[in-house]
């Protein structure tokens, strides 16, 4: 059976039909068209599907998009602005925090979520905060200096 | 030449799409397509009696079902064996569909194609394969008892079984030297199996228009596939295209090929008709890919009262798992990358590469390098220690002097070729590290210590790489190579070298990797090549094109094109610029045109008036347009080097064993982007740390891995990598036009041996066996109690 | 890795709820963090699903003198943030990784019954209970010591839902720790031990208890207060209790720690937790410290 649910995805109202067994991660990427939501493990584990569920970060491969019916739900197709990338994506660039970029979405999802929350995070609240995703390639090191540039960033434009 | 882009942190050109979710990799691809999965082996041994699919066929979209005997001939023969080599006696590969026997958990047995994903693994679960199962043969040394058999008629699980020996300069051989020695050592070492894990699987999708075959693969060898698709499905090769997309890192897993899937989904792509897509899920990725590092060794080594080696024997059991596809290029290079940047009196090296009941043995960035380190780095220690000596001392005394290079080894390295070092400064490069870490200032104390490792790394490897460059009448750049990227930031590094050849601004250069529309002829990317090659063919490329842009150029002003140089795009003459020409002008003029598409193309009609009537308007030995294609194909490799030093501390209650410190010393020549080096060493040095002290493969007693999951198979998080301090020597490499060596694998390759060292140095216990958890260090410290109690 | 088929229901309220699982059994689904992953991998292929995430009415935090009551949908974020209980917020600090904490629930968490998961330590150590309904029956309360019956292994019976968990506050002059080792951050623990410590007036332990995970089937509750023998916390014999810990549980070995290395680490674990919940007592007590 299929069910007829409305996401509300990065500001803009979005109808899928799913089965019940739809995975939110499959629904971004395969219903609406959202590849940029990536899928590394599907069980919850390397946070590379992380996006934000009414502004928190949530993985999309351990919910169903059945469950999330009628909630907002921002991707990272979704973290631009109209001016352009936001402060987070241009600090990654900056500080060269991604290789392959198959992490990089939910890094960015997260991290957005994480200086939202604590706008001028501690080395120890930075590596808690992205603690929960897996890269196989930067080492972190560049992640971790990038949140801290993308505080920064956020400081200064006054976000 | 200018530098001006050329060792320049330029960021990154690919940033853009991947930071806003524009990137495309495999699975972005295809909206729509079927979907492919597997019904895969459940036991390590196996023979299959029977496949009874009726209980799937009413699951609703599916849409074909094929086991082993629906495969045409060609399709159904077991895979290729990459790379053979005489000593790989007996190398065995699977079948893209298991025929009779399945020899690892995870061997596809039946391929499912439905609607969708969901659908076809629906219809996986509902197949019934009746299975007579075999012992299992698991475990290195009980396999290599032979005991019970992998491949009926491969006795001994033997796969291959090599000896390369070199006499000391006396004409010793390691045996008399070492017996000859003032002091001999003994000992064995243990490397567990462990996998490159890139985030995102493999993956392929596959279209066919009845003419021509498009594959999309998550690969690092696009051109290799082709022809291997081709021959598998016996195609022309012009009608055969292979692209890698965006790809979620490699790290070595994906040059293998081809996967039974790359086969598999092209051939019913065309038998449907219908595009079809496989994505690989984590699970698949854990028992039906590829791992690496598993060995055994057991080491003798005679020296003298410095610590010189006078002698050293390694005998080698090198775990290949179940089939040999990629030859035996893993233990090749161990035994080979072992000596690292030491003179060794004589030396003998003996592996037998063997089979098991488990997943096959592929590269893993290192590619055998880390054992190979490993050993030589323990060995290192071990002498210290007998000593009484520090053990950079030791390493010291054995090292190859900066005036010695080009250095022979007396050996063969993995491409064939001798193992000669081109350059580097060994001493230099150990001076650095010591004062990077504070080596001699170190405070020793119980659980805190401090270890080094060094290595070299044959980087490069051969056949060839090209480059295209074609300069378009808008004045745009455009470079291809044929080799693949996965995260290296070549779309970066190969611009910055023909933005710097060419003298043009940056941003209007772009460029193509992996797509054979583009380039039909490369290797591929592995061996920390892809800069060393495709960078110096590009530059090549490059020097035609800037060569034919002055002639041109020189041409329509009347002036030497000896006097001419390209700056920001417009070919001027030296300290004239008011005498210049636009390089989009000149593409132009390069092209001798009769129709004129647009206000520029006008200059290069046939009544422009700018020709000579005497001379043919393509001058003989000359093409039309400004594009050059070269290529560059090194005599042997180029050897970087690099020498770690950690200091750890061990926590005397919980075992816990912590990375306080980890320094790096690199040397890969001339940088072409240093921001990019340095996030390869990180990287590297980050899955080094997973394989000292998290990553296993656990295979049961009954051939089932264990911990097949992200929960249980430990990649390090941001809270398990250290920091990484690093410094850079560069001895630039003679062998190429650009001076540089390859950075990719560098990193991961000393970990496991530096850590060990600094754990070793900390508990005072002999760490020979790697990884290393706390509860194994909780088990050698009960060990120790219980020996001195 | 995608899940099997199953016939979904979304009640609105309880009374829903219980009726759907009355009716037809299967498997409530509230965060998702543990049970999504088993479909995914088709470890497990309930019939039926009943997602309770949308009765906002079991997605309560109560905080009373006596203790605290956690609704079925209460999110570890959600609990966490609202710092109501010192000791679910030290355990919760433990579980997992930010990001599933937003999705997690605490009792989701109690039914699955890990037996290395912190959050059933908690309850067993404060002697905490669950709140069971079932549609047409009256509730039970299921004390802690009867709620972990073995490994992924509650006392909720087919067609029951675990409405929540009541966490009781410990008497005056008691601290808790909670102390683990995982092998990564945010895995689950190799071992762990969470501890309650109550001092009398004199400082004197007047009651310890720990309860240890990934030490045996269920979360093993060892009482020392015997062990204890009322003394000062710097006077006890640590060596007798940590011994007492010891034999409370039966470690095994798996790929990640061998039987006696947990055995080791609980005990080492064990002390560390007891000594940070007296000295979190101890402060307690006298709330300006002017003593070391």
């Amino acid at each position: 059976m299929e069910h007829e649910i409305t996401l509300v995805v990065n500001g803009t109202a979005r109808r899928a039909r799913v089965p019940a067994r739809r995975l939110l991660s499959d629904c971004l990427r395969h219903d609406l068209g959202l590849t940029g939501t990536h899928v590394g493990c599907e069980h919850g584990v390397c946070g590379c599907c992380t996006v934000l569920l009414d502004g928190e970060p949530v993985r999309s491969c351990l919910t169903f998009a059945v469950t999330v019916d009628g909630q907002e739900i921002t991707t990272v197709e979704g973290l631009a602005g109209p001016e352009g990338p936001s402060p987070v994506q241009r600090a990654f660039g900056e500080c060269h925090a991604l290789q392959c970029g198959f992490c990089t979405p939910g890094f960015l999802c997260t991290v957005t979520a994480l200086l939202r929350e604590n706008p001028a995070p501690t080395d120890e609240e930075v590596l808690e905060g992205i603690s929960g995703n897996l890269c196989r390639c930067t080492g972190y090191q560049n992640i971790a200096k990038a949140v801290h540039r993308a505080a920064e960033l956020l400081a200064e434009e006054g976000q | 030449m200018t530098t001006r882009l050329f060792g320049e942190p330029v960021e990154r050109r690919e940033d853009g799409r991947l930071l806003t979710g524009q990137g495309r990799y495999l699975d972005d691809l295809g909206a729509g397509a079927l979907a492919a999965a597997f019904v895969r082996s459940p036991h390590a041994h196996a023979r299959v009696r029977d496949v009874d699919v009726s209980a799937a066929l009413d699951v609703e979209g599916l849409v074909a079902v094929y086991t082993w005997e629906d495969l045409p001939e060609r399709v159904g023969r077991a895979l290729p064996l990459l790379i053979p080599h005489p000593a790989l006696t007996h190398g065995r590969t699977a079948h893209p569909l298991a025929r009779d026997v399945v020899r690892h958990v995870g061997e596809p047995v039946v391929m499912v194609v439905a609607t969708d994903r969901y659908l076809a693994e629906d219809a996986c679960a509902r197949i019934e394969v009746e299975y007579e199962v075999l012992k299992p043969v698991v475990g290195l040394e009980e396999a290599a008892h032979g005991a019970q058999l992998v491949h009926d008629d491969v006795p001994g699980n033997v796969g291959a079984h090599l000896v390369q020996e070199v006499p000391s300069g006396a004409g010793a051989s390691a045996r008399e030297a070492i017996e000859a020695a003032p002091h001999r050592l003994a000992f064995r070492l243990d490397i567990e199996r462990s996998a490159s894990t890139p985030l995102e699987g493999r993956g392929v999708y596959a279209r066919w228009d009845g003419t021509d075959l498009r594959v999309y693969t998550s690969t690092q060898t696009s051109t290799s596939v082709r022809m291997a698709v081709a021959a598998a499905l016996g195609l022309p090769l012009p009608h055969v295209e292979v692209i890698a997309p965006d790809v979620g890192g490699g790290f070595g897993v994906k040059i293998m090929h081809p996967w039974p899937e790359e086969i598999l989904v092209p051939w019913a792509a065309m038998l449907l008709g219908r595009e079809i897509k496989w994505t690989e899920d984590r699970r698949e990725h854990f028992v039906s890919s590829a791992h690496e590092r598993g060995q055994v060794q057991h080491v003798e080594v005679g020296f003298d009262d410095d610590g010189r080696v006078l002698g050293l024997d390694v005998t080698i059991l090198h775990d290949h798992g179940a089939y040999t596809p990629y030859g035996i290029i893993v233990p090749l290079i161990t035994s080979t990358q072992l000596l690292g940047p030491y003179k060794i009196g004589a030396y003998r090296v003996e592996f037998s590469s063997i089979y098991t009941n488990t997943v096959q043995v592929t590269p893993y960035r290192g590619a055998g390098r880390p054992q190979g380190v490993f050993c030589m780095e323990r060995t290192m220690d071990k002498i210290a220690r007998h000593l009484g000596k520090d053990r950079t001392e030791v390493r010291r005394a054995n090292f190859i002097e900066a005036d010695e290079f080009p250095y022979d080894q007396g050996m063969i390295f993995q491409d064939g070729r001798p193992l000669i070092y081109d350059s580097g400064d060994y001493p230099e490069m150990l001076r650095m590290v010591k004062e990077l870490i504070g080596w001699d200032d170190f405070e020793r104390r119980p659980g805190r210590g401090i270890g080094i490792g060094c290595y070299v790394e044959g980087t490069g490897v051969g056949p060839y790489e090209g480059g295209h460059v074609m300069v378009t009448s808008d004045g745009r750049v455009h470079v291809s190579t044929g080799l693949t990227s996965q995260g290296q930031g070549h779309e970066t590094v190969f611009a910055q070298i023909a933005a710097t050849e060419l003298g043009v601004p940056i941003e209007r250069v772009s460029v193509v990797t992996g797509d054979t529309r583009r380039f039909g002829y490369a290797v591929g990317t592995f061996a920390s090549r892809a800069a060393v090659m495709s960078g110096n063919a590009i530059a090549l490329a490059c020097r035609k094109v800037r060569e034919k842009a002055l002639r041109i150029a020189a041409d329509a002003l009347e002036a030497d094109p000896a006097d001419m140089e390209i700056t920001e795009g417009l070919v001027h003459v030296v300290g004239a610029p008011s005498a210049s020409i636009p390089l989009s002008t000149v593409a132009v003029l390069a092209n001798p045109l009769r129709y004129a598409f647009d206000d520029e193309a006008v200059k290069a009609t046939q009544f422009a008036g700018a020709a000579s009537p005497d001379r043919p308007p393509v001058a003989e030995g000359d093409e039309p347009g400004l594009e050059g294609r070269d290529y560059y194909s090194p005599i042997r490799s180029t050897f970087a080097a690099g020498m770690h030093a950690a200091i750890v501390e061990t926590d005397p209650l919980t075992a816990e064993i912590r990375i306080v410190r980890y320094a790096v010393v690199h040397d890969c020549g001339r940088l072409i982007n240093p921001m990019i080096v340095e996030g390869q060493i990180h990287g590297g040095v980050a899955q080094g740390v997973g394989g000292a002290l998290y990553e296993r493969m656990v295979y049961d007693e009954h051939g089932q891995l264990v911990n097949a999951s992200f929960m249980d198979f430990l990649m390090p998080y941001a809270t398990e990598v250290p920091r990484v301090e690093t410094a850079h020597l560069e001895t630039p490499s003679p062998l190429n036009p650009l001076g540089i060596k390859g950075a990719g694998e560098a990193g991961v390759i000393p970990v496991s041996a530096v850590v060990a060292a600094a754990v070793e140095d900390a508990e005072g216990i002999e760490i020979d066996r790697m990884p290393i958890s706390p509860s194994d260090l909780f088990e050698l410290r009960s060990r120790r109690s219980a020996d001195s109690g | 890795m995608k899940p099997p088929p199953f016939t979904y229901h979304a009640p609105r309220d309880l009374g829903e709820a219980l009726e759907t699982l009355a009716g037809v059994g299967g498997k409530v689904l509230a965060g998702g963090q543990s049970l999504i992953p088993m479909l995914n991998m088709r470890l497990a292929a309930p019939e039926h699903l009943v997602d309770i995430n949308r009765v906002a009415a079991l997605a309560t935090l109560e905080a009373a003198p006596e203790g605290v009551t956690v609704g079925a949908l209460a999110r570890h974020a959600q609990v966490a943030r609202a710092d109501a209980h010192p000791l679910l917020g030290q355990a919760l600090r433990l579980v997992a990784h930010p990001v599933i904490r937003n999705r997690g629930t605490v009792v989701g968490s109690l039914v699955h019954a890990d037996p290395a998961a912190e959050l059933p330590a908690v309850l067993a150590v404060l002697g905490g209970s669950v709140r069971l309904a079932r549609h047409g029956q009256g509730e039970r309360d299921v004390p802690a010591e009867e709620f972990f019956v073995g490994p992924m292994e509650s006392a909720v019976r087919p067609g029951e839902l675990a409405v929540s968990a009541f966490f009781p506050v410990l008497p005056a002059g008691s601290g808790t720790a909670f102390r683990e080792v995982a092998r990564r951050h945010g895995d689950y623990a190799l071992a762990g031990v969470c501890a309650a410590v109550t001092l009398d007036e004199d400082l004197h332990v007047a009651s310890a208890r720990v309860a240890c995970i990934g030490v045996g089937p269920v979360p093993v509750v060892a009482d020392v207060t015997t062990e204890c023998d009322r003394r000062p916390a710097s006077t006890v014999d640590w060596a007798a209790v940590t011994r007492a810990v010891q034999e409370a549980t039966e470690p095994e070995g798996d790929i990640h720690a061998s039987a006696a290395y947990r055995l080791h680490l609980v005990g080492v674990l064990a002390e560390q937790a007891l000594k940070d919940a007296a000295r979190a007592a101890a402060q307690e007590a006298a709330p300006s410290p002017a003593t070391g």
